[in-house]
């Protein structure tokens, strides 16, 4: 099977925990081990690298290791490598990957995102985040309004979801409500406790409309997935994915000069590059740092008019894992832990392999959307299995 | 409120735009030749590509365009809740800012409020704060 498309052909994650004193190159490490022997390939077949956000000194919890500190480290002899903030979302990385691998920049390119805020702030002192006394670039427009959160400036799109829409805290529960319960069925699930409609809604508000349990937890874990370019299938022995389109689109950066977030535009995009529609699509596994960007996800990418998210996820029978369209079937971020992007396209893989166990959907998923970021960022895979 | 706050590092860019509030006036930036409002500042129009901007004031007043009231105490002497807010600037199409909404109870804030501005000096800064009218 010769062909031009790139392929996910290895997935691999470490353990996923808070405080972990584990390198974080030793669990970039037990990723990539896992994702060698799942796709048969050795390390002497790797010639690409590919990473979200790069190495971050200045903020080593976020980013604790870059792409050309893995080349260094492991002496690696790579044709091509990427790693960046300035992308659009996470999962650009792998977008970018499968661009390299179709143009034939190289064959097999480990994807991989590790993430150790939870260490890092147990342990300022080997992991710091250097703080100027003055905020400046993006920070300077919210900061000294004390919107520092991410949460503060995703809350204000869901106010006016509420405010214009009527969307109600009860139907923007049953995101969280799903991950945490999708979360119970994943062994690696970072919150494996159940949590009711009940204490959801009488959980601290931290920005309105958002509560607690709408905000996914730092975490310390990697992820990996190897992209392959389509004539080199025969060298792997895991069950490939095809990533049959991707897209992502930047309009403005600015988290508060748009109407709208990128996944609006982003998810439009992503069917001009396909003739796979929404009502193809058997699981989506959709960013949920804040629930409500999942929200935005559904709304953006079609499955829903834009305004009726809470409607579609209404009592939560619709994204069930038995529902016509189950969302994050993993438990999402806000279940299995802040793996910041990546794990969403690392589901997508198990759930289309049909590895997902005591969570796998029912009937042979063949068409998957994975989707990464909030307000300007966002980069979505349409992944499939022929 | 009487938080601490964080503040904007003054650069070429932003010094008017901060320091704007010193006369009791709002400033953003505009081209000179097409009129459009450009905001972050950058030394270009991204409409008609004229280098020719300068800042102009504005009326001062807005509208709420969305808002939400923060809870969590993001810094230990933070005092909560506050609202913080994004209004559409008057006579500036197409500009928005990330503000605080002050002197009203929370919960007295909603979308299409009318505000004006009320500069808060800290420092070498005068950020701009609105509150309700009328």
């Amino acid at each position: 099977m010769a062909s031009k498309d790139a392929y996910i052909t290895g997935i691999g994650q470490s353990q996923v925990g808070q405080k972990l004193t584990r390198h974080p190159l030793l669990l970039t490490m037990d990723a990539i081990r896992e994702a060698l022997d799942d796709s048969g390939l050795s390390l002497a077949d790797i010639d690409g690298i590919s990473t979200y956000p790069g190495k971050m000194s200045g903020y080593l919890g976020f980013s604790p290791l870059g792409a050309e500190d893995l080349i260094d480290a492991l002496h690696l002899k790579v044709r091509w490598y990427n790693g960046g903030m300035e992308t659009s979302a996470q999962l650009g990385a792998v977008a970018t990957a499968a661009a390299a691998v179709k143009a034939g920049l190289a064959r097999h390119v480990i994807c991989f995102r590790t993430v150790y805020e939870a260490a890092a702030m147990a342990r300022p002192q080997d992991y710091p985040m250097s703080r100027g006394a003055r905020v400046e670039a993006g920070s300077q427009w919210t900061a000294p309004f004390n919107a520092t959160s991410a949460v503060t400036w995703v809350a204000q799109y869901a106010m006016r979801h509420v405010k214009k829409y009527g969307m109600t805290r009860e139907q923007l529960a049953q995101i969280s409500l799903t991950d945490r319960k999708n979360a119970l069925l994943n062994p690696r699930a970072l919150v494996r406790e159940p949590l009711t409609l009940e204490q959801y809604m009488e959980a601290r508000l931290i920005a309105e409309p958002m509560c607690l349990f709408d905000c996914d937890r730092f975490s310390d874990a990697s992820t990996v997935l190897i992209v392959s370019a389509g004539d080199a299938l025969g060298e792997v022995k895991a069950t490939p994915i095809r990533i049959a389109a991707s897209a992502y689109r930047s309009e403005r950066h600015s988290w508060d000069q748009t109407e709208f977030m990128a996944s609006y535009p982003t998810g439009a995009e992503l069917w001009k590059h396909t003739d796979y529609k929404p009502k193809d699509v058997d699981t989506v596994q959709l960013y949920d740092g804040f629930a409500f960007l999942a929200l935005t996800w559904l709304e953006g990418l079609g499955f829903c008019g834009v305004g009726e998210g809470g409607k579609f996820i209404e009592g939560g029978h619709r994204i069930a894992l038995d529902g016509e369209l189950p969302l994050n079937t993993f438990g999402g971020q806000i279940g299995a832990g802040r793996l910041h992007g990546f794990g969403f396209a690392h589901e997508s893989v198990v759930q289309l392999r049909g590895q997902g166990g005591a969570r796998q959907i029912k009937g042979a998923p063949k068409v998957a959307v994975a989707a990464s970021g909030g307000g300007p960022l966002a980069s979505v895979l349409l992944l499939a299995r022929d | 409120m009487s938080s601490p706050r964080s503040l904007p590092r003054l650069d070429p860019d932003n010094r008017f735009f901060w320091t704007s509030g010193e006369d009791g006036k709002l400033r953003f930036l505009q081209c000179q030749d097409c009129t459009t409002f450009l905001h972050p500042p950058r030394p270009i129009c991204f409409n008609c590509l004229s280098e020719n901007v300068a800042p102009s004031v504005v009326p001062g007043t807005g509208v709420v365009d969305t808002f939400t009231i923060n809870h969590q105490k993001w810094s230990p002497a933070m005092e909560v809740p506050f609202v913080i807010a994004r209004v559409a600037i008057d006579g500036a199409p197409g500009v928005f800012l990330t503000t605080n909404i002050i002197d009203c109870p929370v919960n007295e804030v909603e979308i299409g409020d009318k505000v004006e501005v009320s500069f808060l000096h800290q420092d070498d800064v005068w950020l701009p704060l609105f509150r309700k009218v009328g």
